[in-house]
């Protein structure tokens, strides 16, 4: 009896501790990012580091403005969720709406398939497919552009946020088809107003997670866009995002170094940025649940 | 008898089969104009699929199957577009689910989607659908509020109105008040009634009393089959059926 109760107080504190582990984890890193990129500010003005124009960060001296890096993201970004946004809640809407069961499963598996691609693998195709494409259709000198680098992450995003908004729609009760069916609302009229209107909340957080998904993205975006650190004015120049140049950069850095700091600094930037954005997307699942 | 103009719905040998279950078999029934019809029936004997049928909503059920035909006003239901049938026969569900919109716009959603734009206009819908449905003084103050913080009986009242809204000419009730307190039963009954006088009303009744205050003629059914079909104090008073007999007393059901 005794050895039954000592069994279960040790197995329920297991479970406590493992339930407490992540948020441990993710302080953890959070506190070490700060620990190791706050030393950037000292040297540097926050407003400088985040909205000076140059990138040299191995030139004498040395220039941390990340401002070329964080438009290379938000184009990407952008372009990435101006295409994977509406193909993504159409084809969800589609398969929890539309679609036959049968067909409804074989686009289930196909996108949970996507899903489940390495990154490196839709750049490597997004390199040998996309880029000759590129370049030959807007007649550039070179195909590694932000456009590129938008379709390819909208493959990864898609996966996403077509999942989260399908389950979203399929959530919805039953009962509001009916009832507006019964008004006589068309098909669409019902997938329209009622049925999409109701999943709203979950559609929302469903973009948010995809966008999360393409902010924090870096194999397949270092791979396409041609990373190069400059202001960029239209969608069909080269571009650099923050998750390409930390990953490009840090092989090249002193330990302790300015250089080394100036990256963990972007990395703060994209913490809190992905932060905010699953925060979002969070107050919107729960608002589906209620 | 029945004169013919009298006639709204005309159903004849309609047999509804989901895959092999058959749920109505060579039914045939007269509705008239402005009267309250009441079917009554233990589970599964069909009233549902039979009213389902009137408004083609059975046709969303990929293994729905159907012979024999309705009329409505003479004309045949499946040769109406079935958004325009749906229009002129609307249905209130057993439990009212009001949609995730305000008590204004749930009742406006109707009219909306049928394309009437104009402001003043919806709300003299909203305004007249909620005072058919004896709602529009306990809610007049907060339509703007989600129709979702309404009681259960003001609820069911909500979708009343909101089928009122669309200007339906028959209006089928699928045991509305399954769900309801005896007050707010008491509440939809007499919006039956006083509803009757405008619209043709089939209200289908688990619950053998309503039938027998609200109904002017019923319609006992049985697993598919229609085995009686009287006026409401006939049928109750000395059904010419056994079997009609045992179930309005209680004997089974």
């Amino acid at each position: 009896m005794r050895f039954r109760k000592a069994k279960e107080f040790v197995i329920e504190r297991l479970i406590y501790l493992s339930g407490f582990m992540s948020i441990v984890f993710v302080v953890l890193i959070f506190a070490f990012l700060l620990k190791e990129g706050l030393s950037m500010f000292w040297r540097v003005p926050i407003s400088d580091f985040l909205f000076a124009r140059n990138w040299y960060p191995i030139s004498d001296p040395p220039q941390f403005g990340i401002l070329p890096l964080i438009l290379g993201s938000i184009f990407v970004t952008a372009g990435a969720g101006v295409i994977s946004i509406p193909i993504g809640i159409g084809s969800a809407l589609f398969i929890a709406e539309i679609a036959p069961r049968r067909t409804k499963e074989v686009l289930k598996a196909g996108i949970e398939l996507l899903a489940a691609i390495p990154s490196v693998v839709i750049g490597f195709i997004g390199m040998v497919t996309l880029v000759p494409l590129i370049k030959n259709l807007f007649d550039l000198s070179t195909g590694l552009t932000a456009l590129t680098g938008s379709i390819t992450l909208a493959f990864m995003a898609m996966p996403t946020i077509v999942s989260i908004a399908e389950d979203a729609i399929t959530a919805v009760p039953r009962q509001y088809r009916e009832a507006a069916v019964a008004m006589g609302a068309t098909k669409w009229q019902t997938t329209w107003r009622i049925v999409a209107y109701a999943a709203r909340p979950g559609m929302v957080a469903a973009i948010m997670l995809g966008i999360g998904r393409v902010i924090g993205e870096t194999m397949a975006v270092m791979m396409v866009t041609g990373n190069a650190a400059l202001i960029p004015h239209s969608m069909l120049q080269p571009v650099r995002t923050l998750t390409a140049t930390i990953a490009a950069e840090m092989g090249e850095t002193v330990q302790g170094g300015e250089h080394y700091a100036a990256l963990f600094a972007i990395g703060i930037v994209l913490f809190i940025v992905t932060f905010l954005i699953n925060g979002v997307a969070d107050v919107y699942l729960h608002k589906t649940k209620k | 008898m029945v004169e013919p103009d009298n006639t709204k719905l005309s159903i004849r040998d309609l047999t509804i089969r989901f895959g092999n279950a058959t749920a109505l078999n060579k039914f045939s029934l007269d509705i008239r104009r402005n009267e309250i019809f009441t079917i009554i029936g233990p589970a599964n004997s069909g009233k549902s699929s039979l009213l389902q049928s009137l408004n083609r909503l059975n046709d969303l059920n990929p293994v729905y199957q159907k012979s024999g035909t309705v009329l409505i006003d003479g004309q045949d239901v499946d040769k109406i577009d079935a958004e325009s049938l749906r229009k002129r026969v609307g249905i209130v569900f057993a439990l009212p689910f009001p949609l995730p919109l305000s008590i204004f716009d749930n009742i406006a959603y109707g009219p909306r989607m049928h394309g009437i734009r104009n402001k003043k206009k919806l709300s003299e819908i909203v305004e007249k659908g909620l005072r058919d449905a004896y709602l529009w003084d306990e809610v007049k103050d907060r339509l703007q509020t989600p129709a979702m913080n309404l009681s259960g009986g003001q609820q069911q009242r909500l979708c009343i109105a909101r089928i009122l809204a669309v200007d339906p000419e028959v209006i089928m009730f699928d045991e509305p008040t399954s769900g309801l307190d005896p007050i707010s039963t008491a509440r939809v009954e007499e919006t039956l009634r006083v509803l009757k006088q405008r619209y043709t009303i089939i209200l289908v009744t688990n619950n053998v009393a309503q039938a027998a205050r609200v109904g002017d003629r019923t319609a006992f059914l049985l697993m598919g089959e229609l085995i009686e079909v009287d006026e409401t104090k006939h049928l109750f008073t000395s059904p010419k059926d056994k079997r009609t007999d045992d179930y309005i007393t209680g004997k089974f059901g």
